[in-house]
């Protein structure tokens, strides 16, 4: 349509003025994603571990020096008691407090099984997790070393031997899981803001009233004011693919014809959010805050940071109408996993039907500015 | 001035906008004949800028009815969009786009064709002055202009009415003369032009006047009848008769 | 010093915020709304994990160890199979988290010299996830086959572990601190930025700059509001996180609220710096936004340990106010520590504090650039 070449020729032009939106527009989402996926990790690197070894025996070394040889414990400090530790503790120094009784050895000589203490600084959470995983496999294999080394008391049935394979992340690499959720993120933020701000500003400025007084259309208006951004975060889509592709190597097994379309859906749904934010506040300012709201919960909500099976049944509800929730699960299927059409087939429809929501929502804002 | 013609180009009976319990536009009734230069007078706070835009589509009337260029303004407002052009009080082009690209943008949204886009951005231009900057940015010029600008861009697609709200708010007289005689031209043309305005001496320059004083039309004529009506020698002294009675806006 | 300009200045400034009735709501009500929402919905507990199973040939030991699973809390079991390759699908959907492969003649197996093997597959598109799985499904069958050894030459060492200053790994008790950090980032630094831009764009900055006022006093009179403002809001998160989550608050409160004060000062002196430095709402948004909000979420500590960040980007993470108030926050609140050991902390924080403040008030000169 004529009419609608013409809105966007100007939206567009009105975008590549602001010298300072485009450096933005391009550099936010490089730096975001540089940043982001180094920092995503919960991988503990060394913990520094603080040693209370009552037994002083071969095999309570033994502990120790397997513990040290994995190179995720380093010893900081050892004493026959756990005070010091404590004290180390409270002040950071220490991560990890390991307590080995007196009568380690003896105990497993004799009954086969022995006991140790792990105090472990919870202050970061999710690092205590990992820490206790990974002392707990070094235990475990120490233990089935010390096992080997004595001689067997019965002929023992053989065990289960258990062989693990860990699907689409063999190396258990926590940035390829962050990435495709990264690049969810950046593509929303900023779409969602630019759009929220876009009519309120015409809004605030006056010539909003120029344009309702004219013959133009609720939709022809509302798509011109969609179709720069959506563009404009496709484009942003392509350069955090290509940093993720070459830069951080990121598998991507799916199509990635595939990803464009969903997020081509997913846009459709996110920047109808956006413009019916601006067709609802009256000033730049509250567009930004609500935005910034909604954004925040949409992103915290979604499986990006934290698991969305997870959360409690309520929550998981709520996030089926979260739209950022959707398109992370289909970006992660597709990059990591190789997923086809059939398998996303299903939340890209339900992405498809909040993108109609939302945009008639705005649509039917905008007309209602009248009454 | 007044071409005989049998329809008006505005026609309102008891246009009336509430806000809450306030009323700013109280059931007013008056008529615009086709090819005047109807000025709309009143003090801030009288309720002009409510009434004209209930007439351009902006705002819904509470009650009443009024038909712009034939058209009523409950049923066909997008016939009514077509046929008017409007310049709003607060300066409302791009601040951000040439002078030409605003024309271009309202030229294409009115729908007139590449070459008639070209043609008339010329021509206005050329009327204006302002032939050397169609490519500055209208942010950048000074506040007549854009001032004038936002008039032509208001005029581009030839509509039959023209709505002006302040059109001359805050332009030194010169510019406000030249603003007269641009108006002039347009009515010449065949064009009705609706403005509104709170300068009294302004009203000297239009063919019929009405003044509004708290949300009514307190008096409704040419600038001769309402003189000799009142007794006043100049229109600005009819306004501050009237406006003794006023509850609300400041005397001019 | 005109304490009189001053004061009106101050009283208009809060009119001003009281009037716009939605931002104020919005600014009091998202910190509660997010600390609440989620307190209760983020976790990283794993509970209900499905189990594909393929059983080729079920035989009573693979219906006993399936049983197993059946009877723990934290297994469901989705489908059973009979063949290896319907695991992929159901992988690449969604539908199941672990994948168990017998293979046929268990018991037989089980009851020779030969090792029985059992491939357990595991979605470990989430490593954190992952591991968690794969860590609770070799409980099961080490439960399983301790059973079938009673008497074997196996060592088991227990290990008994308790997590400090957070027993429970409650996820809520992590995200307070870095909420609060968050939220107090968001309402000081981006709503100061993005007011004070407003008022340069509109202009009524000038007015103010020609006025008696000195600039270090408009800036005291434009800050002061949302320093109240973030107070308030820490007021009503501590009061959540402690009413509804139970979050323990081990040290001391007024220590706590120092802190938090002295952190808004670090966050409003950056928003006035963003509006100084910016030419139009947008941009102060945008800046803010890069300079304040994005640091403060990721790089703060707040989700992703530092410890666990890239050497080179770990120094990069001191420059993050948020970073030194999530550690003095969390050892306020669940160590119950003092400024003995958070002395340094607080230091770093205030000289932040003075010379973000120091830059703040030369960059509103009179002049405007």
């Amino acid at each position: 349509m004529r009419t609608l070449r013409f809105l966007v020729r100007k939206e567009f032009l009105q975008i590549f003025r602001d010298r300072f939106m485009v450096a933005q527009m391009l550099l936010m989402p490089i730096i975001q994603l540089l940043l982001l996926s180094s920092a995503a990790t919960f991988e503990v690197k060394t913990a520094a571990m603080y040693v209370v070894d009552r037994d002083h025996s071969e095999t309570s070394r033994g502990l120790v020096d397997r513990l040290q040889a994995s190179r995720r414990f380093m010893v900081v400090g050892a004493s026959a008691s756990t005070e010091p530790g404590n004290e180390m503790m409270l002040a950071r120094k220490v991560g990890v407090i390991l307590s080995i009784p007196a009568d380690f050895e003896r105990d497993i000589v004799r009954t086969r099984s022995g006991s140790v203490q792990l105090i472990i600084n919870a202050e970061d959470g999710a690092a205590a997790g990992v820490t206790q995983s990974y002392a707990a496999q070094i235990i475990a294999a120490y233990a089935n070393e010390l096992g080997a080394q004595l001689t067997p008391l019965v002929r023992a049935t053989p065990p289960i031997q258990v062989h693990a394979r860990g699907w689409y992340n063999p190396e258990l690499n926590y940035r390829d899981y962050m990435v495709p959720g990264i690049l969810v993120q950046l593509v929303t933020v900023i779409g969602t803001l630019m759009t929220a701000m876009n009519i309120v500003r015409e809004k605030e400025l006056g010539t909003l009233d120029q344009l309702s007084v004219t013959p133009l259309s609720q939709s022809v208006f509302m798509a011109a004011k969609l179709i720069p951004f959506w563009v404009i975060a496709l484009v942003e889509l392509t350069l955090g693919l290509l940093v993720a592709r070459f830069v951080f190597h990121i598998p991507m097994l799916g199509s990635i014809t595939l990803v464009y379309f969903a997020a081509a859906v997913y846009l459709f749904a996110a920047l109808g959010v956006g413009l019916f934010i601006s067709t609802l506040v009256e000033t730049q300012q509250q567009a930004m805050f609500v935005t910034f709201f909604i954004i925040m919960v949409y992103l915290l909500m979604s499986g990006l940071f934290t698991p969305v099976r997870s959360m409690p049944e309520w929550a998981q509800w709520m996030a089926q109408l979260n739209p950022v929730k959707h398109f992370i699960a289909i970006m992660r299927s597709i990059l990591l996993k190789g997923a086809g059409p059939a398998d996303v087939a299903a939340p890209i429809g339900v992405l498809g039907v909040f993108g109609v929501v939302f945009l008639t929502l705005a649509v039917r804002q905008y007309g209602r500015r009248i009454g | 001035m007044i071409p005989e013609t049998a329809e008006h180009a505005i026609d309102a009976r008891d246009l009336t906008r509430r806000f809450g319990s306030f009323v700013a536009v109280d059931h007013i009734t008056f008529d615009v004949r086709t090819g005047e230069v109807f000025g709309f007078l009143g003090a801030n706070g009288a309720g002009k800028t409510t009434a004209i835009k209930m007439l351009v589509g902006l705002l819904a009337p509470s009650d009443g009815e009024a038909k712009v260029a034939g058209f009523d303004i409950h049923t066909q407002r997008d016939q009514i969009r077509r046929s008017i052009g409007y310049m709003s009080q607060r300066f409302s082009l791009y601040a951000d786009l040439t002078v030409r690209e605003n024309f271009t943008l309202y030229g294409g949204i009115y729908g007139l064709t590449d070459a008639q886009i070209r043609e008339r951005t010329t021509t206005l231009l050329d009327t204006l002055n302002l032939a050397s900057s169609g490519d500055e940015l209208v942010g950048r010029l000074p506040l007549g202009w854009k001032q004038k600008l936002a008039f032509s861009v208001a005029l581009l697609h030839e509509p039959k009415i023209v709505f002006l709200d302040e059109p001359t708010g805050g332009v030194d007289p010169i510019t406000r003369r030249q603003f007269w005689e641009l108006i002039y031209a347009a009515a010449a043309r065949g064009t009705t032009v609706f403005v509104t305005t709170h300068y009294m001496d302004e009203a000297e320059y239009c063919d019929r006047i009405s003044i509004m004083v708290d949300g009514r039309i307190a008096a409704l004529g040419t600038p001769a009848e309402l003189k000799e009506r009142f007794g006043a020698d100049s229109v600005d002294d009819v306004f501050v008769r009237l406006a003794r009675g006023a509850k609300k806006g400041e005397a001019a | 010093m005109n304490i009189n300009a001053l004061r009106a200045f101050v009283i208009k400034e809060f009119h001003h915020i009281l009037r716009d009735r939605q931002t104020l709501t919005i600014l009091l009500l998202m910190p509660l709304v997010q600390v609440v929402l989620f307190g209760f919905a983020l976790r990283s507990d794993v509970r209900d994990i499905r189990l594909a199973v393929v059983d080729p040939m079920p035989d009573h030991a693979t219906m006993d160890l399936r049983a197993r699973f059946v009877g723990s809390a934290r297994f469901r079991i989705v489908e059973v199979f009979k063949t290896p390759d319907a695991i992929e699908p159901l992988f690449r959907r969604g539908s199941a988290d672990v994948a168990l492969v017998f293979e046929p003649g268990f018991a037989n197996d089980l009851e020779s010299t030969e090792p029985a093997h059992l491939l357990v597959a595991i979605d470990a598109s989430d490593p954190n996830t992952g591991t968690t799985y794969l860590n609770y499904t070799r409980a099961v069958i080490q439960a399983y086959q301790s059973e079938l050894n009673a008497r074997s030459n196996q060592v088991r060492i227990a290990t008994q572990t308790r997590m400090r200053f957070n027993p429970t790994l409650e996820s809520v008790n992590l995200f307070v601190p870095g909420l609060i950090a968050l939220v107090l980032v968001l309402v000081s630094a981006l709503m100061t930025a993005i007011s004070l831009s407003r008022e340069k764009e509109r202009g009524t900055m000038e007015v103010l700059l020609v006025s008696p006022l000195r600039p270090q006093q408009i800036i005291v009179g434009k800050v002061l509001p949302y320093l109240v403002l973030a107070f308030a809001n820490v007021l009503t998160a501590l009061l959540a996180a402690w009413a509804i989550f139970h979050v323990p608050f081990r040290g001391s409160i007024a220590l706590l609220l120092s802190e938090s004060i002295l952190y808004t000062l670090v966050s409003l002196a950056l928003g006035v710096l963003v509006a100084a430095r910016t030419s139009s709402q947008r941009a102060a948004m945008l800046t803010a936004l890069l300079a304040t909000m994005l640091p403060s979420a990721l790089l703060s500590g707040m989700i992703f340990p530092v410890a666990s960040m890239p050497g080179w980007l770990q120094p990069v993470t001191n420059i993050v106010p948020a970073k030194w108030f999530i550690v003095i926050a969390r050892g306020i609140m669940l160590k119950g520590v003092g400024l003995a050991i958070l002395w340094r902390e607080t230091l770093i924080l205030s000289a932040m504090a003075l010379l973000l403040l120091a830059a703040a008030m030369r960059s509103f000169k009179p002049r405007l650039d």
